[in-house]
């Protein structure tokens, strides 16, 4: 296409649709909703449109483009403060920022992180968006060269990036991924629907673990019981270091590294069907690969956080071209987006490949504006939030946990909506607080989650694909999986698995962990490899014929279990002080705690058996109430301002998503008006 | 937003009364002023219910007495069954309470799923809409098709499908009754994933509903990319299978098969595949009340319904969103479902075995 003859008058065509004063005020309100979802831990875009979504039917089509655009790219951007100031995952974009966003805001220096995040942010976002000017014309032919051969290849580049998070321990790491691969394919398979881990009679296990739960048990519960058995604030000394002008700076020191990134952020966000969820460990993994000292990450290096939050607002752009030329979400916000976009107006945008029609591309342009306007106002507003913002991190950690648990419980629930997510997010939470109680990389465990899906369904398909191909010849077959696109990414996996084996020792991704005692880590080894037999086992029993569901979780298995094995056998003969025997309640931190793990833990056990008893919202005051006067120490009134206030600002947020709460047993024999449904 | 939907909806209440003591109508007694009716889905934000259930909301809301607030719920899970078995244990307190159901929920009470703890025959349908489905193949081998596919057979095809339980039964039964030597690839995520194999030239046989066809298959067949070579069909006032109103240049199925050299137009396999088309196109969306729901309370929602389809702008607006087919309301919502629900045994038998045969999926 004649990029000078149409695209050119289509840019200012579409800048004029954007240029009123009603679209800009709509932008500006998703821009502000968007902010406002995102901050909270575990909700995303998806919760931020389904928000809008009643009010889409009939609206003028480029106002409620604006009003949703400038939600989903916000998204991005403010997720980072629960990412940085909690160590909570604030959505799947920002897992990677985690790792060294937290680290920085332990020592005092949140606002900067912060302010470097927003920075790369907003750079990205740009990128992304000037990139989708020129990218749009010529994707077509683009996306269509990734075909299953090319997906599975991306996903297995994505788990590459194991090696280099895999920890001190390389088969350890290995495990770990595993592991994930493995509870990603727990519930009913995709190719015949054959159950793995689950049967009929649990309906819950049969859909799988949502990402929300995993994402928050694995990172959000340990951290949050961690610093809550420290009587303290999350920065140290309560104090706020560096700031935001810091931050910027950094940004700018950084700003090859912010570009390349959001180049990777474009791309993967450009191919359908993978998601936003691998970008930001692409991401960091790159990060890490190109940085010369490594010996920092993991403990608060600041290019940790600018690498993720520069491709996590790219993506969005690139997440756009398959949901605007093709009809096709590149994400679960962007599935929400083709549905609303045809309530809009009179319904005549219709997203798919008339979008490039010289009739409909002023629109198509006026979405890539308005992601750039909506990325400059968010981040502006973010910047400017940040200083403040970051003063959370300076209050006692104990008044602040409940909230927490009460948002991430709030997260959880949005999966399916009854106490069995709760029970999920708990139970997860417990695996999480050991894989990082005896150092097993947690991103590895999350990179073989995510992409356990993917991996499975791409391989069987390509393979069934292929070996029709190759019934048609051998040259048919070879030239289908083997294109020049899968040898490229054959060859960057390649190299940075072997970099990634060869730098992983430097990187202590979640900090040093002293080792001391043989016994318990053994155990722990022990039940991870109980898990693979027993998922192995249970995948065995599928009838052969359904072979493509359960060769993926058998391999799998096999895999996680012979690196167990072998680290159990090296165990006999290693010293107690080896690090095979990581175990965080020996020495650190977590051992000279002020309270112990399980009386913690129980705070939150008390909280589910609660729930089931009376229902979420009676639990919750019950236990906020007793939770700031016993355990926080605070007088009787105090405790019930907090109560209170914690309650109705989660009837709030209940009632503006429409969502009730999880009841419990006493729901079943007394009918209670809402919120104590 | 919401107070100045209060203030409309008082202002309408008021004059409401007073046009209702003027005329003295009980029928008007019942008024919905101020209540909030909850409809739920089984499904997420992003399917195909939701947009379906979003495009009513406004509409339902205008049209029902006292304009009450309407709103959607989302209850995903269990391909839809979970929040089939929560509708069903509903019993109908306040009016309130409005559920969606889709061919993806009828699917598995056809197919005596072992999650199915519901019973559509104890609901109330109000309101039934459908769909319809073409199917393409490739130019080169559209050539050899001449009305049937005889000279089609000896082709090895590849479709992308999403499950052998799910909608896609509708065509791989098809396939099948036409002799056609189908490999369905499995687990493609939705029929979009399946379209863009067909582009990729990865799969050489698919199909698509009508909306998703008119939307991204049609510009293909300008290309030059796609040929369709048949619709599904829709059914007629006496459920027979008459070409598709959307498409009327394009055969049926029925056409294809009567002219195809082996495929029957009667017996268990079209029993079968009639039934199962019927529940999962042109009656493959339907709202529903809770068992027990009083005749009055069903009256002042099917006249809603009907004064929602009645509207002059009605065709031009759902045209794009809901394609050309009939919405179904009152009586003949419920002829509609009728007509989805009633399978012969022998049918539900033939499916039930044909997929385990086949592709060995079993529901236990």
């Amino acid at each position: 296409m004649d990029f000078f003859g149409t695209a050119v008058p289509a840019l200012a065509a579409a800048f004029d649709l954007i240029l009123s004063a009603q679209v800009l005020g709509y932008l500006a309100l998703g821009v502000m909703m968007g902010l406002a979802v995102g901050v909270f831990p575990g909700l995303g875009g998806i919760a931020g449109l389904s928000l809008v979504l009643p009010f889409m039917f009939g609206m003028d089509t480029v106002s409620g483009l604006a009003l949703m655009v400038g939600m989903v790219a916000v998204v991005p951007t403010s997720d980072t403060f629960a990412s940085v100031l909690m160590g909570i995952p604030g959505s799947s974009a920002s897992q990677a920022t985690v790792l060294d966003g937290f680290p920085l805001a332990k020592k005092g220096e949140a606002a900067r992180a912060l302010s470097a995040a927003f920075a790369s942010s907003l750079y990205g976002g740009l990128v992304g968006a000037s990139f989708l000017t020129f990218f749009i014309l010529v994707a077509r032919p683009i996306v269509l060269a990734f075909g299953l051969p090319e997906m599975l290849m991306v996903t297995i580049l994505g788990l590459s990036m194991v090696a280099i998070l895999a920890g001190r321990v390389p088969l350890k790491g290995i495990a770990a991924a595993c592991m994930g691969l493995v509870v990603g394919t727990i519930g009913e398979a995709d190719a015949g629907g054959s159950l793995r881990m689950s049967t009929y009679d649990m309906p819950y296990m049969m859909d799988g673990l949502k990402l929300v739960i995993v994402g928050l048990g694995i990172f959000a519960v340990p951290e949050i019981v961690a610093l809550l058995r420290q009587d303290r604030s999350i920065a140290k000394d309560a104090k706020l270091g560096a700031g935001w002008a810091q931050g910027v700076r950094d940004w700018w020191h950084n700003k090859w590294l912010s570009t390349r990134c959001a180049v990777i952020g474009v791309i993967v966000g450009v191919i359908p069907g993978l998601g936003g969820s691998v970008v930001d460990w692409i991401a960091y993994g790159h990060t890490v690969q190109t940085t010369k000292e490594k010996s920092g990450f993991g403990s608060g290096e600041i290019r940790g956080v600018i690498g993720p939050e520069s491709s996590n607002n790219a993506k969005e752009g690139g997440g756009l071209v398959p949901t605007l030329i093709f009809g096709i979400p590149g994400s679960g916000s962007m599935a929400i987006f083709i549905g609303a976009v045809a309530l809009l107006g009179t319904g005549e945008v219709e997203l798919g490949p008339q979008m490039l029609s010289p009739a409909y591309l002023d629109i198509t342009y006026s979405i890539v504006w308005l992601l750039a306007l909506a990325n400059v106002l968010g981040t502006i507003l973010c910047i400017g939030l940040s200083s403040f913002i970051a003063r959370l991190t300076t209050i006692r950690f104990t008044l602040l946990a409940p909230f927490l648990f009460m948002l991430i419980a709030f997260a959880a629930f949005q999966s399916r909506q009854e106490l069995a997510d709760l029970v999920a997010l708990f139970s997860v939470g417990l695996l999480g607080i050991f894989l990082r109680r005896f150092d097993w990389s947690r991103p590895a465990f999350l990179i073989g989650f995510v992409l356990s899906n993917p991996a499975e369904a791409f391989s069987n398909q390509a393979y069934q694909v292929a070996s029709s191909k190759f019934a048609l010849g051998l040259d048919t077959g070879f030239s289908y999986l083997f294109g020049p696109i899968v040898i490229v990414l054959i060859i960057i996996t390649v190299i940075s698995v072997v970099l990634g084996i060869r730098q992983a020792k430097l990187i202590m991704a979640e900090g040093d962990v002293q080792a001391g005692n043989k016994l318990v880590p053994a155990i722990f080894m022990g039940l991870v490899t109980l898990y693979f037999v027993v998922s192995f086992w249970n995948a065995s029993y599928i009838a052969d014929r359904l072979m493509g569901d359960k060769i993926f979780p058998m391999l799998m298995s096999t895999v996680g279990f012979v690196c167990c094995v072998i680290m159990l056998l090296r165990m006999r003969t290693l010293p107690s002080t080896d690090t095979m025997f990581a175990d965080r309640e020996v020495h650190g931190v977590d051992a000279e705690a002020d309270h112990g793990l399980w009386p913690t833990l129980a705070w939150f056990a008390f909280l589910l058996v609660l729930s089931s008893l009376v229902g979420f919202i009676l639990a919750l005051a019950v236990f906020l109430m007793a939770f700031m006067y016993y355990r926080a120490g605070l007088g009787w009134a105090r405790s019930a301002v907090y109560t209170a206030s914690g309650i109705v600002f989660m009837c709030l947020l209940a009632w503006s998503l429409n969502r009730d709460f999880p009841p419990g047993l006493l729901q079943d024999y007394v009918t209670l008006p809402w919120p104590l449904t | 937003m919401a107070s100045s939907r209060t203030i409309a909806s008082f202002a309408v209440m008021g004059v409401a009364m007073v046009v209702g003591t003027g005329l003295s109508q009980p029928a008007q007694a019942m008024d919905f002023a101020g209540k909030t009716i909850e409809w739920t889905i089984p499904f997420d934000e992003k399917g195909g219910s939701s947009k379906w259930a979003n495009f009513f909301v406004p509409l339902l809301s205008e049209a029902m007495p006292g304009n009450p607030t309407v709103i959607v719920k989302y209850m995903p899970g269990a391909g839809s069954t979970k929040g089939a078995n929560w509708f069903q244990r509903q019993k109908h307190s306040d009016g309130l309470t409005m559920f969606g159901s889709s061919g993806s929920t009828q699917f598995p009470y056809l197919l005596n799923d072992p999650r199915v703890r519901y019973e559509y025959k104890d609901w109330h349908p109000i309101m039934a809409t459908g769909t319809g489905g073409v199917a393409y193949l490739p130019p080169d081998l559209a050539k050899k098709f001449d009305g049937s596919v005889n000279n089609l057979k000896d082709v090895n095809y590849i479709y992308g499908s999403q499950g052998a339980t799910r909608l896609d039964l509708v065509p791989l039964l098809a396939w099948k009754m036409l002799g056609l030597k189908v490999k369905p690839v499995f687990g493609v995520k939705s029929r979009g994933q399946g379209r863009l194999m067909f582009e990729r030239g990865e799969a050489n046989i698919d199909y698509q509903t009508s909306a998703s066809y008119l939307k991204s298959v049609v510009p293909l067949v300008q290309e030059g990319k796609a040929v369709p070579i048949m619709t599904w069909g829709s059914l007629d006032e006496d459920g027979n299978i008459v070409r598709d109103p959307t498409f009327p240049d394009v055969a049926t199925f029925k056409e294809v098969c009567e002219k195809t050299d082996g495929c029957e137009t009667k017996g268990e396999a079209w029993d079968a595949w009639k039934a199962f088309f019927t529940a999962g196109f042109p009656v493959q969306k339907i709202a529903f009340l809770p068992a027990g729901t009083p005749q009055d309370v069903i009256d002042v929602y099917v006249k809603a319904f009907e004064a929602v389809r009645a509207r002059p702008d009605f065709k031009k607006i759902s045209s794009k969103r809901l394609g050309d087919y009939p919405m179904f309301v009152g009586k003949g919502a419920k002829a509609a479902l009728d007509r989805g629900i009633t399978v012969p045994d022998s049918a539900k038998q033939y499916v039930i075995n044909w997929l385990k045969e086949d592709y060995g999926v079993v529901l236990k």
